[in-house]
């Protein structure tokens, strides 16, 4: 990215690690103010951001840590903080970690914290949200927590910015002295244990090469011990390290130990000693009045629906008047560019290629905008996992995870925000397999295909079942088709591709808080830059790329020019549009739509279809334009266009047969329900999977799901003779 | 009396026995402070009838019902009770 600053790699990196929820990304947004680059760690599709942080003695660059209550894990992803701090991704080894702690959650967090402690990484303890703490009567003495832990401590509020110059003295002090942010652990395990952690300490420590931090070795030892078992997805445990591992616990397992609570045990057991933990004033806090309501079984529902329906309509009305606006803004551009450069190649691709481009990226923005600042609100206020309690019995049911929602529902908006927006979700796998069904999901470019298609080939005042409007009751099932759709291939999809370990729910439902605007708009900017520099560039080029195939070669048979010379301009203008419809059709798209014609003959489709799928590839609704080329009547159409749908019904086969039946128009909108027509929404999962991969399997299983059901819809209705 | 989190009454506390199940699973309990000896509290139910909404150490979480039943508790209220 052009935007973020160069790298330094002279600079000493402190890691900003703890437990989610602790306003660990607030504290990131103090620290380094809005200069962060985003990046990825090494070998995984986890984020990271980086960013500059001026103390006294210097800058230096602080790496936010994903969350996590523990070290220990069981997946590469899980795995990400650990090798993060330890310096083991092949990356710079941070000189100090600065750990985040819920000042109200103390004792929880201190357990993440003992793990450095144990492991001799040079730490600094921000007891964050202390402005909370102190309000509830719970605030912890930092002198105290130092006194007990043997560890520099700041109590801090990233919210106020209380105790942030504090805290950059203490992290100043340990980057210059690391042994002040080091301290003897004076937790112990049970003797078995010790002899144990010797044994794999030294194994590790042949293996890796830590033999002058011991300290280093033990905790990696404990670690493997906590963590490594048969089918776990860790990267880089050495062979031998595993059969010890195993060799160990099945040992302890025939002596009746327990290694993992022995461990566990001990740790809480010392914690739980200090008698740091203050409990709150009140018994009933702020959260409880509120889940009250909010996780009611009647209340809480209909506060759910209300919120989900805010965002709903954000994204789909909402943003609406900023899409039009920089739908005008972009046509302007268009009109203006053609008033100044004389008419030919190089006006048609700076307006049909390269503005018309810019526009299809951009378009985007107030979506990606609305859903994101949403989505912040919803994640910071703690609200995103009562989302997730509340829907799971649902969402499970199809193996979605219940954070899934509100990716799902934003996919009734648009496909290209939704997909951006799985990353609220932690796990890889339920990332991808939410990315892989959002867009079937019914969203509003397909609206003005099925609005030109049922308003042509539905009847008015035809009923449904004598009471329902026809027309009416196809838009509604188009919707639920869709949906059912959706959820039946997470259903398929999540049992075969992407299988996956069953991973039991485990929930925190944090406080609620108030949310930080200033994260909020940074996600928010972060997010639109990303999408605008990354999938945006995809976007372009196909824009680009599709242009040429729909106007290249300009072969016409007709001299349109000597028909239009001293012609009055009525039949100028039929004679542009006949001009357009055959230049469209002998373009090399067009001559692809021709080509493609057996393959979509037997789902009622004719070769002017054809061309329509090909142009509509640069968006759904852009097929409405496109077939009022292919028939002649002009670019200018719409769904609502007369002449279009005119057109539509006198559309004949060579046999004198129409083309577009009841029949083909349902076959064409479960084609458009159920196919990946969109190259933005490809461009976008690019983006988010880090890989083409997986784009090139959602276009081709929607592809073949569109093509089957079409088929069946097509045939099987000409078998009941209704064709 | 010995029963698990997913069947003790709403809003009473229980102290852990024991945590079983799934290896990665129980570890992650123990480590957010599921220990024997800890108060544990179950506050809510789901609308839908699954997750339950459970209170330790101070801390709001959410397990399902098929997955409480891996933490045997002692009902402290039904201990007094029967004596």
């Amino acid at each position: 990215m052009s935007a973020a600053p160069a790298r330094s790699p002279a600079l000493p990196r402190v890691a900003l690690a703890g437990n989610p929820n602790t306003g660990k990304t607030s504290l990131f947004n103090r620290l380094t103010g809005s200069n962060a680059r985003v990046g990825n760690y090494p070998g995984v599709t986890v984020e990271r951001e980086i960013g500059r942080w001026a103390l006294d003695v210097g800058p230096v660059e602080v790496m936010d840590v994903p969350g996590a209550y523990s070290l220990a894990s069981r997946s590469a992803e899980e795995q990400v903080a650990m090798r993060a701090i330890f310096g083991l991704d092949g990356e710079v080894r941070p000189s100090a970690v600065i750990v985040v702690i819920d000042a109200t959650q103390l004792v929880r967090n201190l357990y993440f914290a003992l793990q450095l402690i144990e492991a001799g990484v040079p730490i600094v303890l921000a007891l964050n949200l202390m402005d909370i703490a102190r309000a509830q009567g719970q605030a912890p003495d930092p002198v105290r927590v130092s006194d007990a832990l043997g560890v520099p401590v700041v109590g801090v509020s990233a919210n106020t910015g209380e105790g942030l110059p504090a805290l950059a003295a203490a992290v100043s002090r340990v980057l210059a002295t690391p042994d002040e942010g080091r301290a003897r652990p004076m937790w112990r395990y049970p003797h078995a244990l010790e002899k144990d952690l010797g044994r794999l300490s030294t194994l590790v420590t042949s293996t890796d090469g830590s033999a002058d931090r011991p300290r280093e070795a033990r905790a990696l030892a404990i670690w493997a011990l906590l963590s490594v078992e048969d089918g776990d997805e860790l990267i880089d445990v050495p062979g031998a390290v595993r059969q010890e591992v195993a060799t160990l616990r099945a040992a302890a397992t025939a002596q009746g130990r327990d290694l993992d609570a022995e461990i566990i045990g001990a740790r809480y057991q010392w914690l739980d000693g200090l008698g740091l933990a203050r409990s709150p004033d009140s018994t009933v806090s702020f959260t409880d009045k509120v889940d009250r309501w909010l996780l009611h079984p009647v209340f809480g529902l209909a506060a759910f629906l209300l919120v989900m329906g805010v965002l709903f309509q954000a994204l789909f009305a909402w943003s609406d008047p900023f899409i039009g606006l920089i739908e005008s803004g972009f046509s302007w551009l268009g009109e203006s560019t053609r008033a100044v450069v004389p008419p030919g190649l190089v006006a048609d691709f700076l307006v049909d290629g390269l503005i018309n481009g810019f526009g299809s990226v951009l378009v985007f923005l107030p979506q990606i905008l609305m859903l994101f600042a949403m989505l912040g609100f919803l994640e910071d206020s703690g609200y995103m996992a009562r989302v997730a309690y509340l829907v799971d019995r649902g969402m499970k049911a199809v193996g979605l995870h219940g954070r899934a929602f509100v990716p799902m529902l934003s996919g009734y908006a648009c496909a290209v925000p939704a997909i951006m927006a799985t990353r609220t979700l932690e796990r890889r796998r339920d990332r991808l397999l939410t990315m892989m069904v959002v867009p079937l999901m019914s969203c509003s470019a397909r609206l003005p295909v099925y609005t030109l298609i049922i308003a042509s080939l539905f009847p008015v005042n035809g009923r449904f079942l004598w009471v329902f409007p026809v027309q009416g009751a196809m838009m509604v099932f188009m919707y639920v088709f869709s949906t059912l759709m959706a959820l039946i291939a997470a259903a398929v999809l999540g049992k075969t591709l992407l299988r996956g370990p069953k991973v039991p729910l485990l929930l925190e439902l944090p406080p609620y808080r108030l949310p930080s605007w200033s994260s909020v708009f940074r996600q928010m900017w972060l997010r639109a830059r990303m999408f605008v520099t990354e999938a945006g560039t995809v976007i372009l080029g196909c824009t680009v790329v599709l242009w040429v195939l729909l106007s290249f070669p300009k072969e016409t048979l007709k001299d349109y020019d000597a028909l239009r010379a001293g012609a009055s301009d009525e039949v100028v203008a039929t004679l542009d549009a006949e001009e357009d419809g055959e230049l469209l059709r002998n373009s090399y798209g067009g001559r692809l739509g021709q080509a493609i014609e057996p393959l979509i003959a037997p789902l009622g489709f004719d070769w002017k279809i054809g061309v329509g799928l090909v142009g509509a590839f640069a968006a759904r609704e852009v097929f409405v334009s496109t077939m009022g080329v292919v028939y002649g009547i002009g670019s200018d159409t719409d769904e609502q266009s007369l002449p279009l749908r005119d057109r539509i019904r006198a559309e004949r086969h060579p046999d004198g047969s129409a083309i577009y039946t009841p029949l083909t128009g349902l076959s064409l909108m479960v084609f458009f329900a159920l196919s990946a027509q969109c190259m933005s929404t490809l461009a976008v999962v690019k983006r988010e999977s880090r890989s083409w991969r997986w784009p090139m399997f959602l276009f081709a299983y929607m592809t073949v799901l569109a093509w089957v059901a079409s088929f069946v819809v097509y045939q099987g209705g000409r078998a009941l003779g209704l064709g | 009396m010995s029963t698990t989190l997913a069947h003790l009454p709403l809003g009473r506390p229980a102290r852990i026995e024991s945590v079983a199940g799934e290896r990665a699973f129980r570890r992650r309990l123990l480590e957010l402070g599921f220990l024997p000896g800890v108060e544990v509290t179950l506050v809510g139910v789901a609308p839908l009838g699954d997750p339950l909404e459970i209170e330790v150490r101070g801390c709001r979480f959410s397990l399902r019902k098929a997955e409480a039943e891996v933490i045997a508790v002692e009902d402290a209220s039904t201990v007094m009770a029967a004596k």
